[in-house]
Formats: structure tokens, C-alpha cells, sequence
């Protein structure tokens, strides 16, 4: 284990091209992250449909914090802490449902779906308890852009527009590609687990250079034109939106082939409903351009990831454990396009996905392969010398080039070094 | 007692296919394995409780037979790196109880514990499975295997192997 100083010097631990393995290795560093990332910037924590009804509530977190993720009866939705004002007990134990009150199991205080607390048992023991100073915690700012849900632990900073930024632009597009103009989370998440650090899943997420490698074998024998996106002659480009959110924008590469529906890898003759009321939705000419360019791939730091047809949400557990939750996206009012995500989602993803089986085994690889010291960099300063600014002024280049991480690293240093 | 005989032989036979399916999954012999596979096969392992509806929510394997078939050649496409090198794997098939029999398919439950042992580390797999067998010209083939992992409800670590 690495001896800390008192305060890193992050200058020397992250350059703009290269970074220390203690990053990932070192445990105080994942607790001042805990610190100055996941209990103070806007971190990912849910989608509204999880809670479309009243007292509807799910169960989430921030960091290392357990969140109920709640719906009061007036519609509002709340973020709450899972922890008992009493003596600290878990509140809620119950991984979703619908609830106008949630009842601690270990002296019966009673909270009600908005946090309040309703009541508590043998009220005689306490000379005039204020019930008003006794809710539930709640996570001081709660934010949502199009249906998905941040929490800041931060009282005051950025709002969750300045935060999202540039990038606030692909969940719209993403939106866009819903004949209704919304999409909803109703199919369950995989939950998996890695014995990673974090920061492996959130730059992997955006990494155009591995595919061509990691996943040659899924490329080799489905019938997937996937593949060609990340070859060295791709026109795809990575981008980095600042505030550590990237991009990995797979448009030139549809808008080449100019077929609707082509980054789905289907035609519109297969779905024929869907487009029928994505043209009705939007008129014919805009309807074919969303459907040419399709759904972005984009890591929105610190946690979620929009894969294009399907979300997923990174959980750090410790140093080297992490949890990727992860459930197909579906599009309001697409039940044919809507299967066909979950079928591809399930092949996939997850534990024994088609995909995913082989990025969190090189998660794994790489963190026990970090574990030897030697210089101690790794090196991320691939395509530094080609890279440009977009019409929006935003850092793109090549999609195999380390953009991306670089992006991430930058905004990490200001994020650890603000603290 | 025809029938209770009937009932012995039916019960050894459908034992000894679990068996050689299970050493054949252990012992990563893919293409044996696929072939115990009908043309209408489901492998199902679903997420998040035993009876969810695998056509409306998340499972973490749902195969058709086509899609058994992607996941045995990517397992032999030498490239499947959470898979090389391989997991070594022994499991236990046991409580096996014939359900019932519907024309020429029988379906059978069991309990298995599956050790795996990876450069992750050793991780134990346990989970209720349901059978459908269906009775050929060249003896059983399995149309529907079903595996409820006790812990499905939670974060599982990569199961890449065939469990
Ligand atoms: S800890 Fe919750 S009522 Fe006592
Ligand atoms: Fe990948």
C-alpha cells in the first residue's frame, strides 16, 4: 500500500497525457474522492419513471450512501437517506414498491414518502419531541433533466444545466429518438460486479480503441457491423464536453451510410410501427434524420453511461469494487423497438454478456496489473497530436483516440484539487 | 410395478443426462454440449427473482438456440479473454425430482452448486434448476434449461462460463 501525504500534490500524480496507477490502487484516495466527487458534484441517482406514481420509491445511492429514491404524494420526487433519525437503522429494506409511509423496523418511527416524520411509538418517553426537526436526511439539491434524476450533496455550486453542459445536447437527442419524446426504465437492471476500481469502468466507457481488440471475438461470429465503427479507418469521433463528460459520436459513421435505423443494425421494414410514429411524431424529413443518426454513446461523469440502447450506472464500492447496474433503455411509445432493445441488452450486457464478460475482465486485468509500480504511469496520450475542436469548440478526435480519459483526468484534477 | 419400474428407469436415465450435461459445461466441451440442444431451445438465467417475465424484464442469459450457438462459437473463437484462461469448474447436480411428462418431454428440477475457480478468484454459484427434456430418436435432448441463482437479485460477479 502507498503511504499518502498529508495532501496529494495532484500535479504530479495526473499530467494531461498520463496519470499514476495509485489512482486506482490507493484506498485513501478513493475516500477523498468519496469526499470531493461523490458527495459534492451532481452525481446519476435514478430515472422518474422508476417512480411514476405517488409514493411509489426505489432504493439507490450516491457513493457509499444508501438513497430511497421516493415519490411524495403530491408528485414531488425526493431523495432521502436510508438511515433512521433515531438510532441510525435502515429504513426501508425493500428494494422498490409503493408505500405512503416507510416504518423502521427497530422502534417503529414512522416516516411518510416526502421524508417527514408521522410519528413514533410510546410518545410519553419524549417531552415534545419536534417531529419537524426529525425527517429523514435528504440530499440537499435534487435535480432532473428529461426524466433522469441528480443528486448533489453540495448545498450550493453549479446547477445540474452547468454541470451536463454541452452534453445536456445527447440526452435530448437521446429523447429525440422516442416517438413520445421520452424514454422510460421499466425492465430491471443487471447489477455487476467487478473487482475494479471506478475510474476503469468510467474511461472504458468512452474508449474507442479497445473494441477492435476486446471484443473481436463477439465481432468474429454475430453478424454485426459494430465492429468497423472502431477501426483505424473510422470517422467516428470521441469528445470531450469538459466537466469530464465524453463522447463517443458514432454519427459520421451513420450519416456515411445513410440508412435509417442502421445504427440499431435493422431496417425500417422490420420496424415498421416505430416508424411510422417517429415520421407522425416529427415529419417525415427530421423523423429520418434522428433515425440515421440514432441514440449517443455517452459517459456522463461521474456514473452514468448512455449506451446507446441501454444505461448504465456505475456504483463504487471500495478501491477495487464496483457495481455496474445496467437495464435496456425503452422509448415511450415503441413497444416493437422496445423488445428488440431488451433482447440485444440481455445478449449484451451483464454478467454473462456477450460484451460486457470481457470489459470487466479487463477492468480486472488492468487493476491487478496496476499493482505493479514501476514508473507507475499510464499512459492515455494517444491522438494528442491530431486532436481538434469541434463547430462547438468542444476537444474531438479520432474514435480510437484517449480524448476521452484525458477529458476525464482533467476535470478530476480540478474536482480533487478545488477541494 | 410396471410402472414403478418404468418410473426408476425414466428417473436413472434423465439423471445420467444432467450428469453429462454438467461435465460437459464443467469440462468446456462446447460443441458436445450444444448438441444436447433442441432447435426450439430457451437457456434462461433470470435477474432479480426466479419468476420474473424474461419477455418484459432483464435475465441475465435468455437464449434461443441461435443465440446458443453465437455463445458457444465466441466461446470457441479463441478470443473470449474472460474465458482464456478458462474457469475451472466442477458441479454438483443433486435433488433431482421428476416433475411430470407432457407427450415426449419430461420436466425435471435439481439443485446445483457449481465451483469456479478464476483469476478473479473462487467463486461459488448456487441455484434451483428446471429441465425440459424431450425424448428423441437419439435419446434426450434439452429443450429448456432454466437457472435461478440463489443470489439473482444481486451484483453478481462475470459468469462467463456455461452455467
Ligand atoms: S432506529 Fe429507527 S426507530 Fe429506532
Ligand atoms: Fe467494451
Amino acid at each position: 500500500m502507498n503511504m499518502m501525504p498529508a495532501a496529494p500534490v495532484w500535479g504530479d500524480m495526473i499530467r494531461p497525457d498520463r496519470v499514476r496507477g495509485a489512482l486506482y490502487r490507493d484506498p485513501a484516495i478513493f475516500e477523498l474522492e468519496l469526499e470531493h466527487i461523490w458527495y459534492k458534484t451532481w452525481v446519476y441517482v435514478g430515472h422518474e419513471s422508476e417512480i411514476a406514481n405517488p409514493h411509489d420509491f426505489v432504493l439507490k445511492s450516491i457513493g457509499l450512501q444508501p438513497i430511497i429514491m421516493s415519490r411524495g404524494g403530491d408528485g414531488q420526487v425526493h431523495l432521502l437517506l436510508n438511515r433512521c433519525t433515531h438510532r441510525g437503522n435502515q429504513v426501508c429494506p425493500k428494494e422498490k414498491g409503493n408505500s405512503p409511509m416507510h416504518t423502521c423496523p427497530f422502534h417503529a418511527w414512522n416516516f411518510g414518502s416526502d421524508g417527514k416524520l408521522l410519528g413514533y411509538a410510546f410518545p410519553e418517553g419524549y417531552d415534545g419531541l419536534d417531529k419537524s426537526k426529525h425527517g429523514l436526511g435528504r440530499v440537499p439539491r435534487v435535480a432532473s433533466y428529461r426524466g433522469f434524476v441528480f443528486g448533489s450533496f453540495a448545498a450550493d455550486g453549479p446547477s445540474l444545466e452547468e454541470h451536463l453542459g454541452g452534453a445536456a445536447e445527447t440526452i435530448d437527442r437521446l429523447c429525440d429518438n422516442a416517438p413520445e419524446g421520452e424514454i422510460e426504465i421499466t425492465a430491471g437492471f443487471l447489477k455487476h460486479r467487478v473487482k475494479a476500481n471506478w475510474k476503469f469502468i468510467l474511461e472504458n466507457e468512452t474508449d474507442g480503441y479497445h473494441p477492435a481488440f476486446v471484443h473481436s471475438s463477439i465481432f468474429s461470429v454475430a453478424d454485426s457491423a459494430i465492429g468497423g465503427l472502431y477501426g483505424a479507418k473510422s470517422t467516428a469521433l470521441t469528445r470531450d464536453y469538459g466537466n469530464g463528460h465524453t463522447e463517443l459520436d458514432l454519427r459520421p459513421e451513420f450519416r456515411k451510410r445513410d440508412q435509417m435505423l442502421s445504427w440499431f443494425g435493422t431496417t425500417p421494414d422490420r420496424l415498421p410501427d416505430y416508424v411510422a410514429k417517429m415520421n407522425s411524431a416529427y415529419g417525415e424529413e427530421k423523423a429520418r434524420k434522428i433515425m440515421i443518426d440514432g441514440t449517443p454513446h455517452v459517459m456522463i461523469f461521474p456514473n452514468l453511461f448512455i449506451a446507446e440502447i441501454q444505461i448504465f450506472v456505475i456504483q463504487p464500492l471500495g478501491v477495487n469494487d464496483s457495481v455496474q447496474h445496467v437495464t435496456a433503455l425503452q422509448f415511450k411509445g415503441a413497444p416493437d423497438l422496445n423488445r428488440r432493445m431488451r433482447q440485444q441488452t440481455m445478449g449484451s450486457v451483464g454478467p454473462a454478456g456477450f460484451l460486457l464478460a470481457d470489459d470487466s475482465e479487463m477492468y480486472e486485468r488492468t487493476q491487478r496489473g496496476i499493482q505493479a509500480h514501476d514508473t507507475d504511469w499510464v499512459f492515455l496520450g494517444r491522438g494528442g497530436h491530431r486532436e481538434r475542436r469541434d463547430a462547438d469548440g468542444f476537444i474531438v478526435s479520432h474514435a480510437t483516440d484517449e480524448v476521452p480519459s484525458r477529458g476525464i483526468w482533467k476535470h478530476y484534477r480540478s474536482l480533487m484539487e478545488r477541494a | 410395478m410396471i410402472a414403478t419400474l418404468a418410473d426408476s428407469d425414466l428417473r436413472h436415465a434423465v439423471e445420467q443426462f444432467l450428469f453429462r450435461e454438467a461435465r460437459l459445461a464443467d469440462e468446456h466441451r462446447y460443441e458436445e454440449w450444444e448438441a444436447l440442444w433442441t432447435d426450439d431451445a430457451i437457456y434462461w438465467a433470470p435477474a432479480n427473482g426466479d419468476d420474473i417475465d424474461p419477455e418484459k424484464e432483464m435475465s441475465i442469459i435468455y437464449d434461443n438456440r441461435s443465440r446458443i450457438g453465437v455463445r458457444v462459437r465466441q466461446l470457441l473463437s479463441g478470443k473470449r479473454y474472460t474465458q482464456d484462461p478458462r474457469s475451472g469448474l466442477r458441479r454438483i447436480i443433486g435433488n433431482i425430482e421428476v416433475l411430470g411428462r407432457e407427450g415426449d418431454d419430461v420436466r425435471v428440477a435439481a439443485n446445483a452448486l457449481v465451483f469456479e475457480s478464476s483469476q478473479r478468484g473462487e467463486t461459488v454459484w448456487a441455484s434451483r434448476n428446471e429441465y425440459t427434456l424431450r425424448r428423441t430418436g437419439e435419446g434426450f435432448k434439452l429443450a429448456r434449461k432454466k437457472v435461478a441463482l440463489v443470489n439473482n437479485d444481486r451484483a453478481l460477479y462475470t459468469m462467463s462460463f456455461i452455467i
